[in-house]
């Protein structure tokens, strides 16, 4: 029944240049989806806060309260969406739903004009496709490529991803260029470009192949999925990992100021975490499915934590934040693709979009409490003493995974 | 090879039509406004921001309905004192957002130009004209990754000193220190004696009155719920925003010797910085016009001019 679960322990010892040497197309497809359906939510979200404050004369201060319930409500979302996928066998469909929620969205922020509950509506609205659609693309993802090969799969699709959020901004640049500063254009043109986005999806990605057996997707089977004890475990490490990690802002904050980066340059700081996912997801990827997910994936987690301790560390040379902006990279390219990698073969395929949406959520409710924790040990203790415990923290819950190692091998 | 050919004509009407919509936006914001004008501080105008051309413009206080004298010079923010105005020009196209200061003399010209981070939120000149202060909106160093903050600075006019953000204000409620990482402020209004200041403090969810003493650099709260206060003419009262229910801010003027407060008569929501025409009249920007209502409760709103935003009143 769980062939993939079954086979996953031989498959340490295959020779991965065993392995089929293209990328399936599904991978790439959903992959290049993201890519334009990034440019397209990039783009709007560099230009927000100049037409929030400039095009509406709103005081975007009142924006920032929601973020913490937009969280909350898109973790339930989440689950739901990658649940009815499974439940309908429909991933293809609910991903496209998603997809398409998010980019009527984008004209949804004129049709708002400058109305504040409008506007919180349509971008809670957003953040909804945005859930929906997770859980059911990684499920194809994983179904659609190798057991042994999840990782280099994983990490194709997040480096494309990654290339769309980077040429976002740079298109809203030109829109702006050239409209001599329309938002409404960089709306319209993000509402297009997700277009193509959704119309590449329903054009050439494949619903997950074979029909599905019925009784196998109640949600009865859905609960019973957090009895597997393996995938159980994978589930709470993952989410106990989330709650030691450093929210990336906070790093880049650190970075700011212990190196004096002038406020101008302080949004190009992602971009160096950006540069070096996009560089090393695919070969993390594969190194994963070579030495195992799991211990990439602690591995990714501790380049965070030296991360920490380098921009916390007694000297403060220019290559130092240069080190750290790079292990940040590292983490991101060792953590984000290699997660779901490790966490598919746990999962049996009719309810693999059920599992991914919710080891998801346990991680990002997770990051999300840190953020808080972290911030209020900040305002209590200052910074630098929050970051070291942090980092301690980091070492302890590492150090204890590597040694309960949930996913074997 | 059908799959390839819908998708690319799918893609090329998608993009053509994202372009249409682009080059049909550059057009509309291209038309011309009337000629433009030599404007000046002298006395006696009532200077704004023309919110259909973004330039500055001047009606006679007297006569605010009639005949507008409009500058070349497009600003997001203005304000003017004695012999100094700013202007906060957001850069299009700028990502991140920077926002030109541009501090200007009694003819408009510019006499020193400085690039933030951010977009213009206000901006305001000390009485004497000596410095000259704002506000922006930054994003990014939030740990709410779509949070937004705000940085204050300012500029003395006459020695070149800029501080690029107030932040660092050591600020004392009932004698101790206040620390907090979240600080912000925004608002900051000059006492004629260009020493004494106002600004709000936002830290921890609340809003704060600060008034501190630039030379000594150091500040106190005085009261909370108080945002953009705006000094007046003699110096003993602070108009400014109340918050009374989630993003709903009311006019009121504070009296600083008996603090006691007085809502006026302005029953909507203001989200401005207001600005004292003289010691008994506030002026504020409201749904696309500059409004006037009376500084002690009194009377009821009245529609200054229309289509503006910003107003300064030279004299």
């Amino acid at each position: 029944m769980y062939i993939a679960a079954s086979r996953s322990p031989d498959l340490t010892t295959t020779d991965p240049r065993a392995l089929p040497r293209r990328v399936p197309a599904n991978v790439v497809a959903l992959g290049v989806v993201s890519l334009v359906t990034d440019v397209s939510s990039e783009m709007v979200t560099a230009v927000l806060p100049l037409y929030l404050v400039l095009g509406l004369g709103l005081n975007p201060l009142q924006f920032g309260l929601l973020d913490g319930l937009y969280t909350g409500a898109t973790a339930v979302v989440r689950v739901l969406g990658g649940h009815l996928a499974d439940r309908w066998g429909r991933l293809k469909a609910v991903a496209g739903f998603g997809y398409g929620l998010s980019a009527v969205c984008k004209l949804g922020l004129l049709a708002a004009g400058s109305s504040v509950a409008a506007i919180g509506v349509v971008l809670a609205a957003d953040r909804t496709g945005k859930g929906l659609r997770t859980g059911p693309r990684d499920a194809l993802i994983s179904l659609s490529s190798d057991p042994a090969a999840l990782g280099r799969s994983f990490g194709v699709h997040r480096a494309l991803d990654t290339v769309g959020a980077l040429l976002g901004p740079v298109a809203a640049m030109g829109v702006l260029a050239v409209s001599l500063g329309s938002y409404p254009s960089v709306f319209v043109t993000s509402f297009c470009v997700a277009a193509v986005g959704v119309l590449l999806l329903v054009l050439f990605v494949r619903d997950r192949p074979g029909a599905v057996d019925r009784v196998a997707v109640s949600s009865r089977a859905a609960l019973d999925l957090l009895r597997r004890r393996d995938f159980r475990r994978v589930t709470l490490w993952a989410a106990a990992l989330g709650l030691v990690t450093v929210g990336d802002a906070f790093l880049y904050l650190v970075l700011q100021r212990r190196w004096d980066v002038p406020v101008a340059y302080f949004p190009l700081l992602p971009l160096g975490t950006a540069a070096v996912y996009l560089l090393l997801a695919v070969p993390v990827g594969r190194l994963a499915d070579r030495v195992g997910r799991w211990p990439v994936f602690l591995g990714g987690h501790a380049a965070l934590g030296v991360a920490l301790v380098v921009v916390c560390g007694p000297t403060a040379g220019p290559g130092l934040a240069v080190l750290a902006l790079a292990l940040h990279g590292v983490f991101y390219a060792a953590t984000d693709g290699v997660l779901m990698a490790a966490a598919g073969p746990m999962v049996p395929p009719e309810l693999r979009s059920t599992g991914f949406a919710v080891v998801q959520t346990g991680q990002a409710v997770a990051r999300m409490s840190s953020s808080i924790l972290f911030g209020l040990a900040w305002t209590l203790w200052g910074l630098r003493p929050a970051v070291f415990a942090a980092a301690g923290l980091l070492a302890v819950v590492v150090l204890a995974a590597a040694v309960a190692r949930p996913v074997r091998p | 090879m059908r799959r390839l050919l819908f998708a690319l004509l799918g893609s090329v009407l998608l993009i053509g039509a994202a372009v249409a919509f682009t080059v049909q936006a550059r057009q509309s914001v291209a038309q011309d406004g009337p000629a433009a004008e030599q404007l000046t501080l002298e006395p006696g105008q009532l200077l704004f921001r023309d919110t259909g051309t973004g330039r500055v413009s001047s009606v006679s206080p007297t006569d605010p309905g009639g005949a507008r004298r409009s500058s070349a010079l497009v600003c997001d923010r203005f304000a003017a004192a004695r012999r100094t105005a700013v202007c906060l020009a957001a850069r299009p196209g700028a990502l991140p957002a920077v926002t030109d200061v541009l501090v200007l003399d009694s003819t408009l010209a510019v006499r020193h130009r400085e690039a933030l981070p951010g977009t213009p939120s206000r901006a305001r000149v000390s009485p004497d004209g000596k410095v000259v202060a704002w506000t922006l909106f930054v994003t990014g160093d939030s740990y709410a990754a779509t949070g937004f903050s705000t940085r204050a600075g300012l500029y003395e006019v006459e020695t070149g000193r800029l501080v690029k953000t107030i932040e660092e204000l050591p600020v004392f409620t009932a004698d101790r220190r206040y620390f907090a990482a979240d600080v912000n402020y925004w608002g900051i209004t000059f006492a004629a004696d260009g020493n004494r200041f106002y600004a709000t403090l936002g830290s921890r969810g609340t809003t704060r009155l600060v008034e501190a003493d630039y030379g000594r650099y150091q500040g106190k709260v005085l009261r909370e719920n108080v945002e953009c206060p705006s000094l007046s003419p003699d110096g003993t009262r602070v108009a400014f925003k109340k918050e009374v229910s989630d993003g709903v801010w009311r006019l009121a003027v504070l009296d600083l010797a008996s603090m006691v407060e007085t809502e006026l008569a302005e029953s909507r929501s203001v989200d401005d910085q207001a600005l004292w025409q003289d010691g008994s009249t506030i002026l504020y920007g409201l749904d696309d016009g500059v409004w006037s209502v009376p500084a002690d409760g009194t009377g009821g709103p009245r529609l200054l001019v229309e289509n503006a935003a910003s107003p300064a009143v030279t004299g």
